[in-house]
């Protein structure tokens, strides 16, 4: 057992954990912040993404210790103050999500997506991107729409989908 | 309409939760005490347990309990079953092997569960998993349905000699013998129906939570169906009578039928509660998912389809041999048969058909119901074969199909299905527009000088949905009813709660249904809320599986609705000193039509409660509930067109258009139907392209992961281009016919024709990988 400490959502906090603990685990069995989900064993489903130090990562794949002292946002931090941040309006406006299970790993990867891309984002792109990302409810058609429209909101897209 | 009534195109209410982190699944789900189950599972497909030793692992860290399978029977468990009868030719019921929910004799395929391991965490169970000793005994394999029926196989259960569960036939074989026969052309092909993994992306789970001051248990599970959940355990598998047993299905990420079905884990989860005094969580994980949720399809069949002079079908013979894995799933009689063969027909006038259907064990994972189930398998059969007959017959595809379209209605085929309404070639042509079919011809030239092969397929779908009419499901075996229940609560400040037997695990139901009472009573849909997926707060209800949620849950709720109306009438009527025939329900008042007088719809409400003013007789309150039993299934159809170019140098297939133009009978949100037909597109695309469950002849499962199955990824897809041209379903109040299974249906025979199409090689299976498509074009050159 080792003692973790991180920032998440803006907020300093604590845990006992193993040192074999994946972050995801510590996310959501120490802090009880279960909107970050799992999918898969093997890192490929991306339902676990979240942002460290302001990047997607996929918190399956590091060990809790690993990110201590880091700078966390989980799902939960994303909206402020009960407002959807612009990418989770665009996935409600556009129907971006069925059954909700993946979601919360489309958003924070959209996020980083548009950050990274300053919204210059066109169709092919947001597929390229969306590859460490698998939804079983949607075939992605609403999603890369709903990016899209985000994108040209929070930066203005090249490209519309449709 | 209204702007949240039916047909608004309106944002779904669940949305904020799950893209806030706020959706509540089986596994974010945590109660006072509450321990982690690891299951031991078997590493063979097929062997003799001589002995379970759980004394390492019952000393091992953090270890509550370990218990095997001989416990589970001692504490009188019952054996998992099958709940669809199907009688074979000869009149015998069909073999159903033991499915212990711990096995501790046999086990008959790598995953089948021998033992439960309870700790204080998941790794230290998993841990202790490790170090239960199971001594097997190997014993010979098959895993492939043709082969489990040649003599001198294995045998994989004492009850069904030769692995052959049921030999079912339906039609008249003399009569489809007899048009085969006087047939000027015979196309016969032979057709693969590739096993799939559903993925649902929520893997599976259950939480079993024992209460022993009240001999009560609760279990929050991933189910399409709590309440069938519940019946199966208390009426089958003696786990508690109903009354002591609360089954909660939470919010379910996805089904697609795998979370149907009643699996040995909750079951066991639940028995070990109570074994070990603390409340039990289990969550797969996704190979878990992979070994042990129930696969899909895995056909193989012979067809022969017979046509006169005129190019008119005249016959179909077909012969399916259906894998259904080491067990008999909860509805895997009922899916290569009463879902599948009585689909044959499709679109067509035939007059007359026959199928038979051997159902076959081997070592694999169960196979039941997967998206479509059944529908799929009867479809990609019937359209590659009549894309066959095309191409051998020298014709349009296109015409071809509407030459032999059936045109009115009702429409009695061949077998048992009785089509009550719909317009093929309507959605023949708009989905021909939508693509350019006529102009493909320039597209495939301009292709053609890019060295790049380019070809267009079609599918022309039928499926039976709205399951489905009881006595007649009845008649045909089904061990439950499948109507649906609902009840309509008016709060005495006129908010309203719908309780529903149909369960949301991505539909949108708490939109939907909510836009129902919005229509009907002009409340907006934020006052309406949509109850469901509880044991202890509905009564009962069949679930959601086979498109069934809009024909038949909605219906019970309209049918709900109706009461409330009528007593609502009454009440502002005898409020407002009028005729209760002249009160018209509008924009949230009860109005005296033809005058001002009006009663707002809350203080209707309020008097129904407050009860100082109520017509003579009347009972206060306002709240009423209704059964729906549908008279028939209902029957969305459509044509699919898909446009590819394959690169003849690597055999990669990329589509280049995809069009859906389906009739669904009335919709309620466009929105939300579109979304079912773009993520029914996906897994038909899947299926065709890239999916494939493989077991090498060991039985060890190849694709365990998403590192070795091809779950289709945004980059594999494009985006889809779809529409509806409806004709309302006669058969149901709402006149809606379903829209959940239409894509995975109709799309993949329409891209195995335009796969084929483009390489000029028809022999060609499913997943089309572009090893198989480059090597059936150097076998076609």
């Amino acid at each position: 057992m080792a003692k973790v400490t991180m920032t998440v959502n803006g907020r300093q906090v604590s845990g006992h954990c193993d040192d074999r603990t994946l972050l995801v685990q510590f996310i959501r069995e120490n802090l009880g912040l279960t909107g970050t989900h799992v999918g898969c064993d093997t890192t490929q489903c991306g339902a676990c993404v979240i942002h460290m130090d302001g990047k997607s990562v996929k918190s399956c794949s590091i060990l809790a210790a690993q990110a201590a002292g880091s700078t966390i946002t989980t799902i939960e931090g994303l909206a402020a103050d009960g407002e959807l941040h612009p990418v989770q309006a665009a996935f409600k406006a556009n129907h971006g999500l069925q059954c909700g299970f993946c979601t919360p790993g489309m958003v924070m990867t959209a996020v980083d997506m548009i950050r990274r891309h300053q919204g210059q984002l066109d169709e092919a792109t947001v597929r390229a991107e969306l590859e460490g990302n698998i939804c079983r409810c949607t075939g992605y058609h609403n999603v890369v729409k709903a990016i899209l429209a985000a994108a040209a909101e929070m930066g203005g897209a090249r490209v519309a989908a449709e | 309409m209204g702007v949240e009534g039916i047909g608004a195109r309106v944002a779904r209410k669940e949305d904020k939760r799950f893209l806030t982190g706020k959706g509540r699944y089986t596994d974010d789900m945590s109660v006072p005490g509450m321990k982690y189950a690891v299951f031991v599972r078997s590493p063979h497909a097929h062997a003799k347990i001589l002995k379970v030793d759980a004394t390492a692992a019952r000393g091992m860290p953090g270890v509550i309990g370990v218990l095997d399978g001989k416990q589970l029977l001692a504490d009188g468990i019952g054996n998992l079953i099958c709940g669809w009868m199907i009688h074979s030719k000869d009149g015998t019921p069909m073999k159903m092997g033991a499915w212990r929910p711990l096995a501790h004799e046999t086990v008959r395929y790598v995953g089948d569960a021998v033992a439960i391991v309870v700790a204080d965490s998941v790794a230290e169970a998993r841990d202790a998993a490790e170090a239960v000793v199971v001594d097997y005994q190997e014993l010979p394999v098959v895993i492939d349905a043709s082969t489990a029926l040649k003599a001198g196989q294995p045998q994989i259960h004492p009850e069904a000699p030769g692995n052959l569960i049921f030999d079912w036939q339906i039609g008249d074989e003399a009569a489809t013998d007899k048009a085969m026969a006087a047939a000027t052309h015979v196309t016969e092909v032979e057709i693969h129906n590739n096993r799939l993994s559903p993925n649902a992306m929520e893997p599976r789970a259950a939480l079993g939570i024992y209460d022993a001051g009240d001999d009560h248990y609760t279990c929050y599970t991933t189910s399409q169906n709590p309440h069938v959940a519940r019946l199966v355990m208390s009426a089958f598998y003696n786990v508690a009578p109903e009354n002591k047993l609360r089954v909660i299905a939470p919010d379910v990420g996805g089904g697609f039928g795998s979370k149907i079905y009643i699996y040995p884990e909750e079951i066991v989860c639940l028995w070990a509660s109570k074994r070990t005094g603390v409340p039990v969580k289990w969550t797969s994980d996704r190979t878990e998912a992979f070994l042990t949720d129930a696969h899909g399809r895995d056909h193989v069949s012979k067809v022969k389809m017979g046509f006169d002079a005129n190019n008119r079908i005249i016959g179909l013979k077909v012969d399916t041999i259906a894998n259904l894995g080491a067990y008999m799933s909860l509805f895997s009689s009922c899916v290569p048969t009463y879902l599948y063969a009585t689909l044959l027909s499709g679109q067509y006038d035939i007059p007359a058909i026959h199928a038979n259907v051997r159902t076959v064990y081997t070592n694999t994972a169960p196979v039941d119901a997967y998206r479509g189930a059944g529908r799929p398998e009867a479809t990609y059969l019937l359209e590659r074969t009549m894309e066959t007959a095309a191409r051998e017959l020298g014709v349009s595809p296109a015409e071809l199909r509407r030459a032999n379209f059936i045109r009115s209605f009702p429409h009695q085929t061949p077998v048992i299905m009785n089509y009550d309404a719909g317009d093929y070639e309507a959605s023949l042509n708009a989905a021909m527009q939508a693509s350019d079919w006529n102009g493909f011809a320039v597209r495939k030239a301009e292709a053609e000088r890019r060295g790049m092969k380019r070809g267009i397929g079609m599918s022309c779908y039928i499926e039976a949905c709205g399951l489905a009419p009881s006595a007649a499901v009845g008649s045909l075996g089904a061990g439950v009813g499948l109507w649906e229940s609902a009840e309509v609560r008016v709060n005495a400040v006129g908010t309203i709660e719908v309780m529903t037997g149909s369960h949301s695990h991505g539909q949108g139901h708490e939109t939907t249904f909510a836009q129902l009472v919005a229509d009907r009573f002009g409340v907006p849909i934020d006052s309406v809320n949509i109850v469901h997926g509880d044991t202890d707060k509905v009564q009962m209800g069949m679930g959601t599986y086979g498109s069934r949620s809009g024909a038949v849950g909605m219906s019970a709720v309209a049918k709900a609705l109706d009461k409330v109306e009528a007593k609502a009438k009454k009440i502002a009527a005898h409020l407002m000193e009028a005729d209760e025939s002249d009160i018209v329900i509008e924009n949230g008042e009860l109005k005296v039509a033809g005058t001002d007088k009006a009663v707002p719809w809350f203080q209707m409400a309020l008097a129904a409660y407050t009860a100082h003013n109520l017509p003579a007789g009347m009972e206060p309150g306002l709240k009423e509930g209704a059964f729906y039993d549908p008279s028939n299934f209902t029957f969305p159809a459509g044509c699919y067109i898909c446009e590819v170019e394959v690169d003849p140098e690597t055999g990669r297939t990329k589509i280049i258009q995809f069009v859906a133009a389906d009739d669904f009978g009335n919709i309620i949100n466009p929105m939300i139907v579109e979304g079912q037909v773009h993520g029914g597109i996906a897994q038909g695309i899947g299926q065709a392209l890239l999916e494939g469950v493989h077991y090498d002849p060991s039985g060890q499962l190849l694709t365990a992961s998403y590192m070795d199955y091809a779950m289709p990824r945004a980059d594999d897809l494009p985006s889809f281009q779809v529409s509806t041209s409806n004709t309302p379903c006669p058969g149901n109040p709402l006149g809606v016919k379903g829209c959940g299974e239409a894509g995975a249906i109709g799309s993949p025979p329409a891209l195995i024709n335009a796969i084929t199409d483009a390489i000029g090689n028809n022999a060609l299976t499913m997943p089309a990988t572009p090893h198989k498509v480059w090597a059936a074009i150097n076998a076609a050159n």
